[in-house]
């Protein structure tokens, strides 16, 4: 109970930031930035041209201005590009990590020193803009999937890199998407050969320690013929009155039969919930190419950071037979703004989608859903079928519902459900009077809301999930 | 078992109760009557520690500890149960699953151990069988596309299992059909006994036929005025509650 107590209070647990000598390039960006990143990072030629290109497409786009959102002006010359902490010499192993940095990853709850790690879950762990290393490497390599930073990727497997880097998400796809692709710092690789079950959960964590850096990761998963893998991502940042920019982009590729299940549950720290200072400005493009025949992606998303969320994960259904999920539960409360949702476009015949979405709002926050559903000229006999519920918490906060729906042959279908409700303090005082505290009333209202979503979340972050949204939800409700 | 003491409750700043007496004592069946906005729900929201009303005077006594200071879960743990008039709907939360979990919170706070699914199920069933509700409710979510009847059939199931000692039950009887009613009526008679008690607020004579209550006190403007045996109730039926008032505002 005094446990539970002192849980309420503290709003957001992950606020502490950590003293640690890093290295940093001048704030700023150029094309001598792009540069200077590229050759701190040894990069071979190609990607410098990637970097360059993306940068010379970003000059001439403009933000994105049709979400429902207020986006404070950004001053992206403001910006640092790059920054690490200073290691003296190459590591062979995460042990050898800074002990200030394992006792940051402890107090977020991430242990990866070698006694403690999370079991059955390999993480590979990005400290600003730098991946500081990947637990499990050797359960890893017997079963010959690749998980390791993107940087580690781009120095091992470059031909992967080239061959696929920017065929899910184009350089010039949006004004984040451009951005990311001239100055991403690094990320995570996964690749699953031909045939392979990933054998344990792939995770990496990321955290913004910085505050003046930007962070800009690019994730690139593979999965060939016939295999399977999980990843899970977490997001934390340290509680700061200024504004972060956060723009990461996510790219999935899945061969004939191959599944990827994508997993995020994202806490960024969401600016001071009176005033609405501060917070990570989360704009994220996040996309899955279901290449072959029969193969299959999810996303899963639980967000329940961020001052403004900007994002829609999204799955392109090519292979004839194909899959696409999203299930999402997108929390705000505070100030926070939240526009995100995702893409289904059908290009393959009897392509099937499911989008579940699950939009909590409370305090003064405000809440949309964006989604699209395309169904090609091609894509006879697909399917797509969508739910979207929303619950509002106090009558202050807003929850919006944008459907879009393109349809091109006659013999698709495509399904709308959406509902709202509301969860009130007299819902909460009924369940109390049946003698359940009011902790474990919020509990199990949200777990009801939002046990479609839950479920595809592997197990032991679904708890932790599960626990993330009450503990947000408690102030808003008392 | 429940002593009110010169009780005043408000809310929004506006007095409801303006010093209420009563006590209950186990075994006994109290109604409280009288005209809309007399107060009736306030006493039950009170007892049952509804966060919106504010007690500004007197006191609640439950079994002798002043029951100010206690969360609404905790007087539920200690034996209150109130019926609401108007039973909430929440959705994606099964009856089996919160009664359960009601249940469990009750038996942790007794320091018995919780019922398995399986027990919990069991006498679910038996539980419902008596309430006469079809087995189906057992898997619905709690209250939600329930008709009027339903949900009141519900809350009788509800304090049923959960057992308590004093039952609080708030126009249980508003908008139910007449065979809905003698369920009700059964169930009431069925729950008490020599050591528990029930207040009943209602607005009609109606119930009276079926629940026999040992007093019937008057409220009107935040006070009872007037009680009296069953036979009150009856009284009121054909006077209505002008007289009453009449005598108050003398």
């Amino acid at each position: 109970m005094t446990e539970q107590k002192t849980l309420m209070k503290s709003e957001y647990k992950y606020g502490f930031s950590t003293e640690i000598e890093m290295e940093s390039i001048p704030k700023g960006l150029t094309e001598e930035t792009i540069r200077l990143i590229s050759q701190k990072k040894h990069e071979p030629f190609f990607l410098l041209e990637f970097r360059l290109k993306a940068y010379r497409k970003w000059l001439t786009m403009k933000e994105p201005d049709w979400a429902n959102l207020k986006i404070p002006p950004i001053d992206f010359q403001e910006i640092c590009y790059y920054s690490a902490p200073k290691v003296k010499q190459k590591l062979d192993s995460l042990d050898q990590v800074d002990p200030e940095l394992l006792r940051t990853f402890e107090k977020l709850g991430v242990p990866i020193d070698e006694q403690k790690r999370l079991t059955n879950v390999a993480v590979d762990v990005v400290f600003d803009s730098v991946s500081l290393g990947t637990t499990f490497k050797k359960t890893l390599e017997d079963a010959g999937v690749v998980l390791c930073s993107i940087s580690e990727a781009i120095e091992k497997y470059g031909d992967l890199i080239e061959k696929y880097l920017g065929t899910v998400v184009p350089i010039g796809d949006n004004f984040f998407s451009a951005l990311n692709s001239a100055v991403f710092s690094d990320g995570s690789f996964v690749y699953i050969p031909k045939g392979v079950r990933s054998p344990i959960e792939l995770s990496t964590y990321f955290r913004i320690n910085d505050k003046k850096t930007g962070q800009f990761e690019r994730t690139l998963i593979i999965a060939e013929e016939d295999s399977y893998v999980s990843y899970l991502e977490g997001c934390t940042a340290p509680a700061y009155d200024t504004n972060q920019l956060h723009a990461a982009v996510v790219e999935l590729v899945a061969f004939d039969r191959a599944e990827i299940k994508y997993s995020t549950v994202q806490n960024w720290y969401a600016g001071d919930p009176e005033t609405g200072k501060g917070g990570i400005l989360n704009f994220v493009t996040k996309r899955g190419r279901c290449q072959g025949v029969s193969s299959k992606i999810s996303w899963t998303q639980v967000e329940a950071g961020a001052a403004i969320t900007w994002k829609y994960p999204g799955c392109i259904l090519q292979g004839d037979g194909s899959i696409g999920e999203f299930y999402s539960v997108a929390l705000t409360n505070g100030h926070m703004q939240a526009d995100t949702g995702t893409k289904m476009i059908h290009l393959g015949k009897n392509t099937r989608s499911t989008i579940i979405s699950k939009g909590i709002s409370a305090d003064k926050s405000h809440n949309t859903y964006r989604g699209l559903v395309t169904m090609g000229t091609k894509a006879s006999g697909s399917r797509n079928y969508t739910q979207c519920d929303s619950m509002l918490v106090g009558d202050l906060c807003s929850a919006n519902t944008f459907p879009y729906i393109e349809v091109a042959n006659a013999t698709g279908c495509v399904e709308h459900e959406a509902s709202t409700s509301k969860m009130s303090e007299e819902q909460l005082f009924y369940l109390q009077t049946r003698g359940i505290a009011k902790e474990d009333a919020i509990h199990m209202i949200l777990s009801g809301f939002c046990k479609e979503v839950m479920r595809e979340l592997p197990l032991e972050f679904a708890v932790e999930a599960q626990k993330l949204l009450a503990l947000k939800l408690e102030h808003s409700v008392g | 078992m429940l002593e009110i003491k010169n009780l005043v409750v408000s809310k929004e700043g506006k007095n409801l109760l303006q010093g209420l007496n009563l006590t209950v004592l186990p075994g006994e069946i109290h109604a409280i009557m009288g005209p809309n906005g007399a107060g009736k729900s306030t006493l039950a929201k009170a007892i049952s520690g509804d966060p919106s009303y504010q007690i500004t005077g007197g006191e609640v006594l439950w079994k002798g500890e002043s029951l100010s200071e206690l969360e609404p879960e905790e007087r539920a743990h200690r034996g209150l149960f109130m019926g609401f008039q108007y039973p909430l709907e929440i959705p994606g939360i099964t009856n089996i699953q919160f009664l359960s979990a009601a249940s469990n919170a009750k038996r942790k706070f007794l320091g018995l151990p919780p019922l398995t699914e399986e027990e919990f199920a069991g006498l679910l069933e038996e539980k419902m069988n008596l309430c006469q509700m079809k087995k189906e409710f057992i898997s619905r979510n709690l209250n939600e596309g329930f008709s009027g009847g339903e949900k009141k059939k519900n809350e009788i199931l509800q304090m049923t299992v959960l057992d308590p000692d004093l039952a609080v039950l708030d126009e249980t009887d508003s908008g139910l059909d007449i065979d809905a009613m003698k369920v009700v009526a059964q169930g009431v008679n069925r729950f008490l006994s020599e050591d528990k008690a029930v207040l009943l607020i209602t607005h009609y004579q109606r119930l009276l036929d079926y629940i026999e209550p040992d007093f019937v006190h008057v409220l009107i403007n935040g006070r009872i005025v007037h009680s009296g045996g069953k036979e009150l109730a009856l009284d009121l039926e054909t006077r209505g509650y002008d007289w009453l008032t009449t005598k108050v505002s003398v």
